[in-house]
């Protein structure tokens, strides 16, 4: 991985690539990657659709080798969605192919003067690229199906669905899974928007020739590998929960502990919550698709193979296993109980290309303003398949919770910096608060899951009601994330990691061996702070302040039962998050 | 030996007994339930559900009473809902 790919759309006689050596990126992986590429090279005032704005795409530090679990990829670029950095983050094949090809980056810049569409195919001679309007506005699984018939099956495809093409907001990026679904999305934030602007519809990337990255120190690295891997193996969260019931086993515990947003937040339990649990999700999925069916990994060489395959009562397949985000957001908050709409609704998102956190929120959003009753679950389908007809409704709901509450006159958005809240009040759990109020991302519950320690009692407690200790620890939490994004490693690692001081040791020792580094603990805390320091400085040259690391007004104002709290962390606290 | 029934009677009568309602989740429902009313000892503590219910000490992850993180020690209380976790995580 010591080479960039830089393709430049811009060309009337088609996009040009050329090779250039990491340079000043060296030592960059993911959202290191990414982040540093954007902050260094795009304008932050430039208009994210425009030729000014570049989509990075970045492998891990440790994707393409045998380390467990690390085939996680980065995308960046100026968000459409919340007019800041974006590191959009995927499972899925296309990151391990593409660090087995070379490349610690492959960046889409410019933009072509004409409407055609392109696809662009990266394998071990190079790179090619050709005109595919035939493909136009086809949803993701039908691009696939026709282009299996020409690149096979044995290659990665990250495609867009009609909502890329159409460069809405709520846009995601498609990456396929070892079976071909295109269910791994680069999800938030619109990235699919500035794929779709540089009217690139595919990238395939075919690894073959090519083989397993080699460590500097491969004998340290073998024994740091096992020694990882029997880490996330023996840990309770990774080794068992994850693959029996996947990341939906959360419902139930946010339901029982009075944090399960419903009906557009308005209050923190869902009547139905145990019919959408991750117990119910598994128990369908193996009866359905047979024993085994709620256990898949996303990506070759995952070990902790939280997802699973959702069949319908038929036995065929529908989508993958939906994860909690997307039951919760399709489910309670629209105050859906049925788990086969839910289902039909990730299918529709991975098929147009939306984010599915953003995707059901602003349905839910449309709900509160009157478009469809709430528990309304055919209404909730029947509105997401106008984003695929390409109607203006259509246009409004694949805009995402913030443009679709302007249009019908909702107060009640959850979003910050335009982009939706995920699965957890931050009412109930004021530590997630933080996080949502001041990542770089908008709100997102991954930039520092404070759930796990005010909740899951991973990596200590804190109290979740309580206001004490919440910045201290959503800054580290989002400190530790922006490291581990860098690294390829899928962000479940770190419960074993919080847990488990001989695994996080694992961690450091197989970086460590792979490139001939003596990284520490505290080599690893200043990688992300000089990650999340970029991303700053990035916002704050686009426009952003303190005034916009705040929560919606409603969440310190309407109090939210079971527990009739308000979210109380003042705003001095809040700005004191970034302070080293 | 069993108390005459007249004591048992007595001793709920006089609210010496409680109902409390029960759930178990993920792993701790295979064998057991997923919820149920049950009936203790005014006094009890969450350790004794643990314990009577055969669920490994070892293997709770979280402990919740009415919606609130609670320890082993914890005396219940008529009424209360007691919900029972293996260690869970996901996001």
């Amino acid at each position: 991985m010591d080479t960039i790919l830089r393709i430049d759309m811009s060309g009337a006689g088609g996009p040009k690539a050329r090779v250039e050596p990491v340079g000043q990126y060296a030592g960059l992986g993911g959202r290191g990657m990414t982040s540093l590429m954007v902050t260094n090279e795009v304008d932050p005032l430039c208009h994210p659709l425009s030729a000014a704005n570049k989509l990075v795409i970045a492998p891990g530090l440790l994707t393409g080798t045998s380390a467990s679990t690390s085939g996680r990829l980065s995308v960046g670029c100026k968000s459409p969605l919340t007019g800041g950095i974006k590191e959009s983050n995927a499972g899925g094949q296309a990151a391990i192919a593409l660090a087995r090809l070379g490349y610690a980056a492959v960046v889409l810049e410019g933009k072509p003067p004409t409407e055609d569409l392109w696809k662009i195919v990266i394998n071990k001679d190079g790179v090619t690229f050709s005109k595919c309007n035939e493909l136009k506005m086809l949803g993701n699984y039908d691009t696939i199906e026709k282009l299996r018939v020409i690149h096979g099956e044995k290659v990665a495809y990250m495609t867009l669905g009609q909502a890329g093409e159409m460069k809405l907001t709520n846009a995601s990026i498609a990456c396929t899974d070892r079976e071909l679904h295109p269910t791994r999305h680069c999800g938030r934030g619109g990235v699919g928007a500035v794929m779709g602007a540089k009217r690139v519809k595919a990238i395939i990337i075919d690894e073959a020739g090519t083989s397993t990255r080699q460590p500097k120190f491969p004998d340290k690295f073998k024994a740091a590998g096992k020694v990882f891997a029997e880490g996330l193996k023996k840990h309770a969260v990774s080794g068992q929960a994850l693959p029996a019931y996947g990341t939906n086993v959360l419902t139930n515990i946010l339901n029982e502990a009075g944090g399960y947003p419903t009906n557009n937040f308005k209050t923190g339990r869902f009547e139905g919550g145990s019919k959408l649990s991750g117990e119910a999700l598994a128990a369908l999925e193996n009866k359905r698709g047979g024993e085994g069916s709620a256990t898949h990994g996303c990506h070759r060489g995952c070990i902790i193979q939280c997802s699973g395959i959702f069949n319908d009562a038929e036995g065929k397949y529908v989508t993958k296993q939906p994860e909690y985000e997307t039951v919760w957001s399709h489910g309670g908050h629209c105050g859906i109980d049925d788990l086969d709409v839910v289902a039909k609704l990730d299918r529709m998102d991975d098929d147009f290309g939306l984010d599915t956190i953003e995707s059901g929120v602003t349905i839910g959003v449309a709900m509160e303003g009157g478009v469809i009753p709430f528990g309304d679950g055919q209404g909730a389908i029947n509105l997401l398949a106008e984003v695929g007809k390409g109607t203006p409704m259509g246009r409004v709901i694949g805009s995402g919770a913030g443009l679709t509450g302007k249009v019908f006159g909702v107060e009640r958005v959850p979003v910050v910096k335009n982009q939706a809240l995920p699965a957890y009040d931050p009412r109930a759990i004021q530590g997630i608060g933080v996080t949502y109020a001041t990542s770089t991302m908008g709100a997102d519950h991954t930039a520092g899951y404070a759930i796990a320690t005010n909740i899951l009692k991973v990596g200590g407690y804190v109290d979740p009601l309580a206001t004490e200790g919440q910045v201290d620890l959503s800054r580290n939490l989002q400190i530790a994330t922006a490291a581990i994004d860098a690294t390829g490693m899928c962000l479940f690692i770190a419960f074993p990691l919080l847990d488990q001081p001989d695994t996080f040791q694992a961690l450091l020792d197989l970086l460590n061996s792979f490139y001939g580094l003596e990284l520490t603990g505290d080599g690893v805390v200043a990688l992300g702070k000089k990650i999340l320091s970029a991303e700053r400085d990035f916002n704050k040259r686009a426009g952003f302040g303190p005034e916009h690391d705040r929560l919606p007004r409603f969440f310190t104002e309407e109090p939210v039962a079971p527990h009739n709290v308000v979210f109380k962390i003042k705003d001095e606290e809040l700005d004191k998050l970034f302070n080293w | 030996m069993r108390p005459p029934s007249w004591l048992v009677l007595c001793s709920k009568d006089s609210g010496a007994a409680m109902v409390v309602t029960v759930k178990l989740f993920a792993t701790f429902q295979a064998g057991r339930f997923e919820a149920a009313p049950r009936e203790y000892p005014v006094g009890t503590r969450l350790s004794y559900i643990v314990d009577e219910l055969r669920i490994p000490r070892e293997e709770i992850g979280i402990l919740l009473v009415n919606s609130r993180h609670a320890e082993l020690e914890r005396e219940i209380a008529q009424g209360d809902v007691v919900a029972i976790f293996p260690q869970i995580g996901g996001g």
